[in-house]
């Protein structure tokens, strides 16, 4: 207590007059805040150690209970805001650097809110996705830059590989680690039943889950945790991740606490060790570097992979995502600043890297400046939130969308931004056996399938009203954007108009 | 208010087309009152047309159209055409004074071959020095624009009704083995004879009718490889996705509708022929950029023939008919009764599906 002393962030709010001491608030809660007291014959809370993850909120079957944000806070200050005061005594009192976990949570502009997508009237038709075919399959790769044809004159119909997707949108990468067993197994069958992929992060592929191969994305990152050949051969596309979009410059970090298990087993490393991979590769050091890596996985699985390397969006990210064109890889991932975690430092996560949209623009822009956008597919994930999202991302200019957060919140996650802790009381970041099993595949898979199949319908209609019944009349179609609200210099790097031009 | 090219402009139009397969010539009065019967669906704000086998006397020289703003643009152009080009003629287009067209540039032609110097040092083959030498006219000569550019081939077009397009620029004189006409229905009012249509760029030139939905990311993808898309209209967009995917990337003509109007993936997946079904899988994920989506009728006139074109929806008019030797395609019937009573044969081709129209070989 004293000067260390912080009060708790949230109140638990019960009615007395509806609890009825049923303590499914107790069990359900892996922070332990809701204890049953014999001597009062009644629940009472330890508020200091509530999330707000709203795990006891939705299970309490009396609607007895919500969590409010404290009133009791520090006395108004612009600059000296709560939240900075807290952390500076949490310092004071530790000495460590803040952790953190989800994406940037600060007020920073959402580009995505300020721009406005177009639609047809009398001069041409939108079109009704009810009554007429409307296309959202992409595929993704390097295409040829000329065609080729046989002796006998028909067209070389030979092509370098590529992945299909039903519809632009995959599921990012979170590591088997990170995110529980059941997590990834409602990720791997739903994206089989959609027709698009996963992505395994850099944890390794459990061994459950190699039918799903043919719509998985294989990882390779600094640490190289869970590589092996028949890894590298089980996925539909490779992925080196050089960077993250919520920790840009720097490695990851995966407590010896959570590796346990299968997850020991499948990162390759023994259990209770922890798993750091360092924030470079230790054998890319430049771009020549890159180039080799992407050739030698390349040749480790006889050129029928497509190799995506992810980066996250950082200052000169055009001159990156060039360089990389240029290094052989078949598609860039680019995670924008607001990408969320497992665990961050929350200095690095709140202040490390740029907006996807500006990065979006930024690269596709360069890349077809420099006459090679053709050449490598372009992914776009770091909040991306929703259809509309989707729309606006392909419409500036990306071949398909990466999302995580989104995903993790169809499977239940509330947003309380703890991962870190490792008590995720929705069974998704975790490895605890009692919480992971709160999430049935079954039903997680599930839940993904209706959200990807209402984005798609959403899609649909958007790209309908706007007379466009293929997704790839709408890749790079600026034109249906305008801005609202932003300045000359934003509309540029966006190369869009204002609302009203 | 902004001139076209600084600004995109949707417009509405009347297209309609004649070719002798026979290679026999045609005056271009046909094509002309051929635009009569469709006079509502244009509103006076362009019109023109496009004649192949026009200049028979100097048929292995570009022809190179111009407007020009003054007498000091006509001058410098000349003067960059010489560093590029051995002029072998040049003249004023012959016109005719008619109060329904006023405000006229200045209209001259050239007759033109590459200097064979150039072509070394530029390490290109003709058509590609010409084209570049449109593009650098069109985008950097303020005052100057190049409207046709292909041999033996002429467009004529203006600020009108295209009837009156016609008999200003005294089409009637002259003789072609294929025709094409446009009369356009601009929102706006650019009053810029460059705007107008027939698009041209060497001996390519479209008249189209419809907004395509898919403009940027068509222009997008397109000036990756050099064109610039000055007047932001689909025609322009059109003819320089067909330059590039036949003359640059050696597709058939057909192979390029394959790819404009590339056929819905569930037609793909149904098709039989497992050759058919690989080469449009091929088509699509090679070219995604440039399938063109929105409602679109358009003719495009080569040398030795015509293609005409739908959108995969069929969300614009366009009906074939022919007689004899010749065949014609227009946005509406009536045009086409207008240029041969006895036409027969009318269908209206299915979206995506092209009809290409060959002179027979020898003919042209």
């Amino acid at each position: 207590m004293g000067v260390e002393f912080i009060y708790p962030e949230f109140e638990v709010i019960r009615n007395e007059a509806r609890c009825i001491t049923c303590r499914v608030c107790e069990r359900q809660c892996a922070n332990e805040v809701h204890s049953f007291s014999e001597a009062r014959g009644m629940m009472i809370s330890d508020e200091s150690k509530c999330v707000n993850c709203q795990r006891c909120v939705s299970l309490c079957p009396t609607r007895a209970l919500k969590i409010v944000k404290s009133d009791c806070v520090l006395r108004e200050n612009a600059n000296w805001q709560n939240d900075t005061i807290r952390e500076i005594y949490k310092q004071a009192s530790s000495g460590g650097v803040l952790l953190s976990s989800m994406g940037n949570p600060k007020p920073l502009p959402v580009y995505w809110d300020k721009i406005l997508i177009n639609a047809s009237q009398v001069t041409n038709p939108p079109i009704d996705p009810l009554r007429e075919p409307m296309e959202t399959r992409v595929y993704l790769g390097k295409k040829p830059e000329k065609i080729q044809r046989t002796a006998d004159g028909n067209l070389n119909c030979d092509l370098p590989p590529q992945i299909e997707l039903s519809m632009p949108v995959m599921f990012s990468a979170m590591s088997y680690g990170s995110i529980s067993y059941n997590a990834h197994a409602s990720l791997a069958r739903a994206a089989s039943t959609l027709g698009i992929l996963y992505n395994t992060g850099e944890g390794g592929l459990h061994e459950d889950f190699y039918r799903y191969g043919s719509h998985t994305i294989v990882q390779v990152a600094s640490g190289r945790f869970g590589v092996h050949e028949d890894y590298l051969e089980a996925g539909a596309a490779i992925e080196i991740k050089m960077g993250q979009g919520a920790k840009p410059g720097i490695g990851g970090h995966l407590p010896g606490a959570k590796i346990v298990g299968d997850v020991s087993r499948t990162r390759m490393i023994p259990e209770g060790t922890d798993a750091i991979s360092p924030a470079p590769h230790h054998d890319i050091y430049s771009i020549e570097d890159l180039r080799q890596l992407v050739y030698s996985l390349k040749e480790a699985t006889a050129y029928q992979k497509p190799v995506i390397v992810k980066v996250a969006a950082v200052h000169n990210i055009a001159a990156i995502a060039s360089g990389i064109a240029r290094s052989g890889a078949d598609i860039i991932a680019i995670d924008g600043f607001r990408g969320g975690t497992g665990a961050a430092p929350t200095r690095i996560r709140d202040n490390v890297g740029i907006p996807i949209e500006l990065a979006l623009a930024a690269v596709d822009q360069r890349l077809r400046d420099e006459g090679i956008r053709n050449n490598i597919s372009l992914v776009v994930g770091g909040s991306i939130r929703c259809a509309s999202d989707v729309v606006k991302a392909i419409a500036l200019g990306a071949d398909a969308c990466y999302i995580a957060t989104a995903a993790v919140l169809a499977l239940g996650c509330h947003l309380c931004r703890t991962c870190h802790t490792g008590k995720c009381n929705w069974g998704i970041a975790t490895q605890q056996p009692d919480l992971v099993k709160r999430l049935n595949p079954d039903i997680g898979s599930e839940r993904l399938i209706n959200l990807m199949t209402a984005w798609r319908h959403e899609i649909m209609e958007l790209m309908g009203g706007m007379g466009i019944n293929s997704i790839e009349a709408l890749r790079g179609n600026r034109l249906m954007l305008r801005g609202v609200g932003l300045n000359e210099k934003e509309l540029e790097i966006l190369g869009i108009s204002h609302a009203g031009e | 208010m902004m001139k076209e090219g600084q600004v995109r402009i949707p417009s509405g139009c009347a297209i309609a087309a004649v070719v002798s397969r026979e290679g026999k010539r045609m005056s271009g009065e046909m094509i002309t009152n051929a635009m009569r019967p469709m006079h509502e669906r244009s509103n006076g704000l362009g019109g023109g047309f496009a004649g192949y086998g026009i200049y028979p006397e100097y048929k292995d020289f570009y022809a190179l159209h111009l407007f020009f703003d003054t007498r000091d643009t006509r001058k410098t152009c000349e003067a960059f055409l010489k560093e590029y080009f051995e002029v072998v003629h040049e003249e004023r287009i012959p016109t005719r004074k008619i109060p329904e067209i006023t405000d006229e540039p200045m209209i001259w032609r050239y007759f033109v071959a590459p200097l064979k110097s150039m072509l070394a040092s530029l390490q290109v083959d003709e058509k590609e020095m010409v084209a570049r030498a449109v593009m650098k006219i069109n985008t950097e000569m303020k005052g100057a624009y190049v409207f046709s550019s292909g041999k033996n081939i002429g467009t004529f077009k203006a600020v009108g009704f295209p009837e009156d397009v016609g008999v200003f620029y005294k089409v009637e004189e002259y003789e072609g083995y294929s025709w094409t006409a446009h009369g356009r229905y601009p929102t706006n009012t650019p009053g810029w004879w460059g705007g107008a249509h027939p698009f041209t760029l060497l001996d390519f030139s479209v008249v189209h009718n419809g907004e395509i939905s898919s403009y940027d990311a068509n222009r997008r993808f397109i000036e990756m490889f050099g064109y610039k898309c000055t007047l932001q209209t689909d025609t322009e967009v059109i003819t320089y996705i067909l330059d590039f995917l036949t003359r640059t990337q050696g597709l058939t003509l057909r192979e390029a509708a394959n790819v404009i109007a590339a056929p819905f993936w569930s037609t793909i997946e149904a098709e039989q022929d497992e050759a058919a079904r690989r080469r449009l899988t091929y088509l699509r994920t090679v070219f995604p950029s440039l399938l063109v989506t929105g409602p679109f009728s358009i003719v495009l006139g080569f040398t030795g023939g015509l293609m005409a074109l739908n959108d995969r929806l069929k969300l614009r008019s366009m009906v074939v008919g022919e007689k004899g030797d010749k065949v014609f395609i227009s946005s509406e019937e009536a045009a086409i009764r207008t240029m041969e009573p006895d036409a027969e044969h009318i269908y209206a081709p299915a979206g995506g599906e092209p009809v290409i129209v060959k002179v027979k070989e020898g003919a042209y």
